[in-house]
């Protein structure tokens, strides 16, 4: 079984390194494995899809499933298959700025407060209570709306939602670290505040966040389905996975086919990215673990 | 407890004021002209026809002072008017909110009927067949896109049962309540489900750790059968981390309610919403996500309290 040699000799490349433990975790390995399908997919869109995504061809409408067709084909007579290669690869897009930037920005203001603490403290988490206060996908309805659709768009609504997320896991990290002696004595040292941060403190305060990436793709790949549904996300041609849903609504008692696959390519991503985000907290958080299971 | 109360509604009210200025300047995050956005692009205005609508609407003052302005109608109840119907905006809300509210309070109950028992069940026989399939379940629910959910389900029905859900108009719970169970039984499902395997897993989780405690195995030393056990004392503490979920999952379920009622086409507050936002009815928009965000808020509030009833402890933190 080729499957499982592969397995085996990854387990032995990786056996000391967190990467191995998360090979020896079922679930979490298949996530990675839905995970890396769905990245590569997304990366080379452009050469695995068999047409291009919109490209109508009016004389085969609404076909079904076939040789030419592999998941058939929309109202205008686009590939099924290729809009939903390059759907991914818009999702892809969405998903990693939008979680880059929320946790980039998230952590630093959690570092920042943490580290501080005091008034400092007071007013950025405030603040991130506030964006908190919203129900996720409301406050991303009320920005893409303010803002307008677009790519661009959906991940200023979607970097803004989950950034309090990710302040409330660095700033947590950073007050328990900040308190070990370790820390005292590299301030004893006379370390300056900027260095005690980026060499000693964020390095070792990233582990939770690791954890939350995973977890914030899925959510910001399930807004981002959501708000394109609602016509407020991706533009029209360009293909995504929640406007397909949306454009196959209508035409789903003639052509239900044009509903199931870009359903399940949502669900199989979310799916990947939550168990990937277990595994990972499994195997990087023993004291989560124990508390979730 | 009184002072815990008083506490957390003064905490509120800050967070409320800080929700309005928010959405205020979101509202104001608008490219180009609110009056130009609001006509459409197409409608060309003479100078002296704008200015007398900013005017009008209280855009030619400075920023502060329209919030404050704004603001001291909403505290009057005053949200404005909404610019296609011409009616106020806390009336439209207050038309639409009961169906929204009935709706989001039956997902509630779809996923703690469903979730509940499974996840008892599930932590009952660990890892048996039926702890893999509850697992599986949570898990497909967790990823399962609600929108994509609601939209098989139309098709199920009207395809293969020839049901056309209800569109259009809803009958009144106090009308005829069975036609109204009716008409909101798979949108309600379809919100809830998801919500039933977050329930399904937390239930499951929290049971597992009760059932190694201390006051577990003394029950069991007292010659307590494990059905005892479980529903007289494991059962009880595992409401607490339920509860918990259930409060801040409900505003997420206003929140979701959004993308169902257009699925099925509901006339609801997400509607409401989502209509106002393609109309660019800004007024209107700009009072239904604050009025949801305060029901959010208060929601909140109403959990923390219902925690420190249950919990003791942490009213004496």
């Amino acid at each position: 079984m080729p499957w499982l040699i592969l397995a085996s000799a990854m387990n032995n490349l990786f056996r000391k390194t967190p990467l191995g433990r998360l090979f020896r975790h079922r679930s979490g390995t298949f996530g990675l494995v839905l995970v890396l399908l769905y990245l590569i997919i997304a990366v080379f869109a452009g050469i695995l899809a068999p047409y291009s995504p919109i490209d109508q061809h009016p004389k085969d409408r609404l076909q079904p499933p076939s040789s030419a067709y592999v998941l058939g084909t929309d109202e205008f007579g686009r590939d099924i298959l290729s809009r939903l290669m390059f759907g991914a690869s818009n999702s892809l897009k969405v998903s990693l700025v939008s979680v880059a930037i929320s946790g980039l920005l998230g952590t630093v203001i959690g570092t920042v407060a943490g580290f501080y603490g005091g008034w400092v403290d007071n007013v950025f988490m405030r603040f991130m209570d506030l964006i908190f206060a919203f129900p996720a996908i409301l406050l991303a309805l009320a920005i893409s709306a303010a803002l307008g659709p677009g790519l661009n768009n959906t991940i200023i609504a979607i970097s803004i939602v989950y950034m309090p997320i990710f302040s409330r896991v660095a700033r947590g990290s950073v007050l328990q670290i900040k308190e070990l002696e370790y820390i005292e004595a590299t301030r004893a040292l006379g370390s300056s505040h900027s260095r005690l941060i980026l060499r000693h403190i964020l390095p070792n305060s990233f582990t939770p966040t690791i954890v939350q990436i995973s977890l914030a793709l899925s959510w910001a790949m399930l807004t981002e389905a959501s708000l394109s549904f609602l016509g407020l996300g991706t533009i029209p041609p360009d293909p995504s996975w929640g406007s397909m849903l949306s454009e196959a609504r209508i035409m789903m008692e003639l052509a239900p086919w044009m509903a199931i696959a870009p359903g399940i390519a949502i669900m199989l991503g979310i799916l990947g990215f939550n168990l990937l985000g277990d595994g990972l907290r499994d195997i990087l958080d023993p004291h989560l673990r124990s508390m979730v299971n | 407890m009184r002072n815990y109360i008083l506490k957390r509604l003064l905490v509120i009210i800050p967070t409320l004021l800080g929700i309005s200025i928010i959405i205020f300047l979101i509202m104001r995050l608008i490219p180009g002209d609110t009056i130009s956005a609001m006509i459409g692009t197409s409608a060309k205005l003479t100078e002296a026809q704008s200015e007398s609508l900013h005017a009008y609407f209280g855009l030619d003052r400075p920023l502060p002072e329209q919030y404050i302005r704004w603001l001291g109608a909403a505290l009057r109840g005053d949200l404005g008017f909404s610019v296609r119907s011409g009616t106020p905006v806390l009336q439209e809300i207050l038309n639409r909110f009961p169906l929204t509210f009935e709706m989001t309070i039956l997902a509630m109950i779809f996923a703690l009927i469903l979730g509940i028992p499974i996840g008892i069940l599930s932590a009952v026989k660990r890892d048996s067949l039926f702890d893999l399939f509850g697992r599986f379940l949570a898990l497909v629910g967790m990823a399962l896109p609600n929108f994509w959910m609601g939209t098989l389900i139309i098709y199920v029905l009207s395809v293969y049962f020839q049901v056309l859900p209800n569109s259009g108009d809803y009958t009144d719970f106090m009308v005829n309540p069975i036609t109204n169970l009716k008409q909101l039984f798979f949108p309600a499902l379809t919100l809830g489900f998801a919500f039933s395997a977050a329930v399904m897993r937390t239930t499951r989780s929290s049971l597992l750790d009760e059932f190694h405690k201390d006051y577990a195995q003394t029950a069991r030393a007292k010659g307590r059968n494990e059905r005892q056990v479980i529903l007289l004392h494991c059962l009880r503490n595992t409401l607490i981390p339920i509860i918990t979920l259930v409060g801040f999952q409900m505003g997420y379920l206003f929140g979701g309610a959004v993308i169902i009622e257009e699925v099925f086409s509901m006339p609801g507050m997400g509607r409401l919403l989502l209509n106002a936002i393609s109309q660019r009815d800004y007024a209107l928009v700009q009072g239904t996500i604050v009025f949801i965000a305060f029901i959010f808020v208060l929601i909140n509030l109403l959990t923390d309290l219902a925690y420190a009833v249950v919990n003791p402890r942490i009213r004496y933190e």
